[in-house]
């Protein structure tokens, strides 16, 4: 389910960080407007817990497999969706450091696809219409499973789609659609059990702690209609940026992907230029405003009559007996500065 | 259930190596953090079917390896527990991608098995980078770098906080597992109902716990903000290191040493 770096190409990577980022920043905004003191210590607290809670294995029914929780959808619940974004993406980073799951340049991907469609679209658009101050535990249970459903669908629905812009991976899209989905559809009803087993023990045992979050943030006056809009408005730019970049550099490798998204191999007009716009702003935020190295270019524009033809035999001899040699230096280099820091301690 | 220990003592031992004292360890976490994300962007630029010219780049981790005093061993283990999930997808090039792109004496290599290997090449890089960073910076030193780098004060006292606390939810967390354990026998997992109603009661204990510290915290004077003592500084050796690595990226990137070097001896 993480994103992982290897599967990533830099510009999918820096996208989805610019997007998660962003929405960061959005919340701690917010956050900061009304911010009671106790709800610093209360997200500290309760992202270690997430983070605990991960790192149990349960057994999975019928199977015998192992899972363990995700943890955004109870966020979302407990906390309200600005505190839960935050919290998760703090859970994800540290998991991204001391787990390595995933990588830094997939951390943005990884807070977006765990962090953003739940506490953003399924929260307040599923699981908050659902459930009222005085839902029955039935009610909530329906509530969570549903929205864990749904959640991990949107989830794992834009991995596929950062792995196929990426263009690392063969996978056809349908192929990668039809391993993932019905996985994740397994593994997002264990999550909304699970999901709801917590939240109906919570309201069980200090009912008070929902309903602060259910009558303290209610939807009309915290986030508007027309808020969300923006923020779907957003996220649609963002993938078609991405997109539609991605079929101007890349022209073999993604055209079929974007045909069965679009129904033809081009993109409209309009999404080229958001996508220009938004390189433009992408090169100016980026730490190496030139990572697109002009020999990836001309490797991209003559990509197809080089791999058409068999790349000659000696070039790949040369490959081979440099890597080791490669390799060898490196070994050498590591091991010259043991030894040097030995001599001198 | 040993895996929860094992995961617990891991992020513990990965907290005690980036205490250590060396020259990795001296540099400014920003510097560091900026670097190791100019290094992953560079692997991961490399157009699908490149193996050969990725190889140099290896480099950097054998560096911050050495010269930070990080046991190889642990890293090795670390990467062994490989992401099922680049694999998953990764495997799946040689099947769908089978047109031949090299051959050594009548032996052919199709083009699916070169993206796999290059996708495999860039799992050990990119996750053995992230493994050296938090390995070499204590965590606090990185969350300070982040606030530095300008994200929201809130997120990085949230990552603090977390961290504070993870430690204690952990071993609270193995404590109630040990229990469990002791009373079902050789059962191997929890079941759903089980795990359900464990981290009811954990989150009950976490939510007592929030109270009491922010109670404590009002006591002594906690009024919404939180001030970090910041003592990191960028000197000379940071600009040079971060400068001398970036350089020599962007030479590794743009010149093919490996097959300059193959050709020259070959």
């Amino acid at each position: 389910m993480h994103m992982s770096d290897a599967l990533l190409s830099p510009a999918v990577g820096s996208i989805f960080w610019a997007g998660s980022l962003g929405i960061i920043t959005y919340c701690a905004r917010k956050l900061k407007d009304h911010l009671n003191g106790s709800l610093v210590p209360l997200m500290g607290v309760i992202g270690a817990f997430i983070f605990a809670a991960q790192m149990i294995n349960f057994t999975i029914p019928g199977t015998g497999s192992s899972g363990h929780l995700g943890g955004g959808m109870i966020l979302a619940i407990l906390l309200g969706h600005y505190a839960a974004l935050i919290t998760m993406a703090s859970v994800l980073t540290v998991q991204c450091l001391f787990f390595a799951d995933g990588g830094l340049l997939a951390l943005g991907c990884n807070i977006w696809n765990l962090g953003v469609y739940p506490c953003f679209i399924v929260y307040p658009l599923i699981y908050r219409p659902l459930v009222r101050s005085g839902s029955s535990p039935k009610r909530i249970a329906t509530a969570s499973v549903l929205s864990a459903l749904i959640g991990l669908q949107l989830g794992s629905f834009s991995v596929v789609l950062e792995t196929l812009l990426s263009g690392r991976s063969e996978l056809p899209f349908n192929t990668f659609i039809l391993l993932m989905q019905p996985v994740h559809l397994a593994i997002g009803l264990v999550e909304g059990f699970v999901t709801a087993g917590v939240i109906n023990f919570v309201k069980a045992a200090r009912p008070e702690i929902l309903e602060s979050v259910l009558s303290a943030r209610p939807l009309s006056a915290d986030i508007s209609i027309r808020k969300l809009l923006i923020i779907l408005l957003v996220a649609a730019i963002l993938t078609g940026g991405a997109l539609s970049w991605f079929s101007s550099s890349n022209p073999d490798g993604l055209e079929w992907s974007i045909e069965k998204v679009f129904g033809k191999p081009e993109l409209p007009e309009q999404e080229n230029m958001i996508a220009s716009a938004l390189k433009a702003v992408q090169e100016k935020l980026m730490f190496l405003p030139d990572y697109d190295f002009p020999s990836n270019k001309i490797d991209n524009s003559s990509a197809s009559d080089k791999d058409s033809s068999f790349v000659d035999p000696g070039t790949s001899v040369s490959g081979l007996v440099g890597s080791f040699m490669v390799l060898g230096i490196i070994f050498i280099f590591g091991f010259g500065i043991k030894v040097f820091k030995k001599s001198r301690g | 259930m040993l895996a929860f220990d094992k995961e617990y003592f891991n992020i513990g031992f990965l907290d005690t190596l980036s205490y250590k004292h060396s020259f990795v360890h001296s540099l400014d976490p920003r510097i560091k953090l900026l670097t190791t994300l100019a290094f992953i962007l560079c692997v991961v630029s490399f157009p699908k079917y490149e193996v050969f010219q990725i190889i140099p780049f290896f480099f950097f981790p054998v560096f911050i390896l050495s010269a930070g005093n990080i046991p190889l061993k642990f890293i090795l283990k670390k990467l062994l527990v490989v992401s099922p999930f680049v694999l998953f997808v990764g495997v799946f090039n040689p099947v769908f991608d089978t047109e031949a792109i090299y051959s050594l004496n009548g032996f052919v290599i199709s083009k699916g098995w070169v993206s796999l290997l290059s996708i495999m090449i860039r799992f050990i890089l990119t996750v053995s980078a992230a493994f050296l960073l938090i390995a070499t910076t204590s965590f606090m030193g990185l969350c300070l770098a982040l606030e530095r780098m300008k994200v929201p004060k809130v997120f990085v006292v949230q990552l603090l906080f977390l961290y504070r606390y993870l430690f204690v939810l952990a071993g609270e967390t193995m404590r109630l597992i040990r229990a469990v354990n002791m009373r079902a026998f050789d059962r191997k997992n929890l079941s759903i109902k089980l795990f359900v109603s464990i981290t009811g009661t954990l989150f009950m204990k976490t939510i007592e716990r929030s109270e009491r510290i922010y109670q404590a915290m009002c006591s002594r004077g906690f009024d919404g903000e939180i001030r970090l003592l910041k003592r990191y500084k960028i000197n000379f050796t940071d600009t040079v290191f971060a400068l001398a690595t970036i350089t020599v990226f962007i030479i590794l990137r743009k010149y093919d040493i490996t097959n300059m070097l193959g050709r020259a001896l070959g």
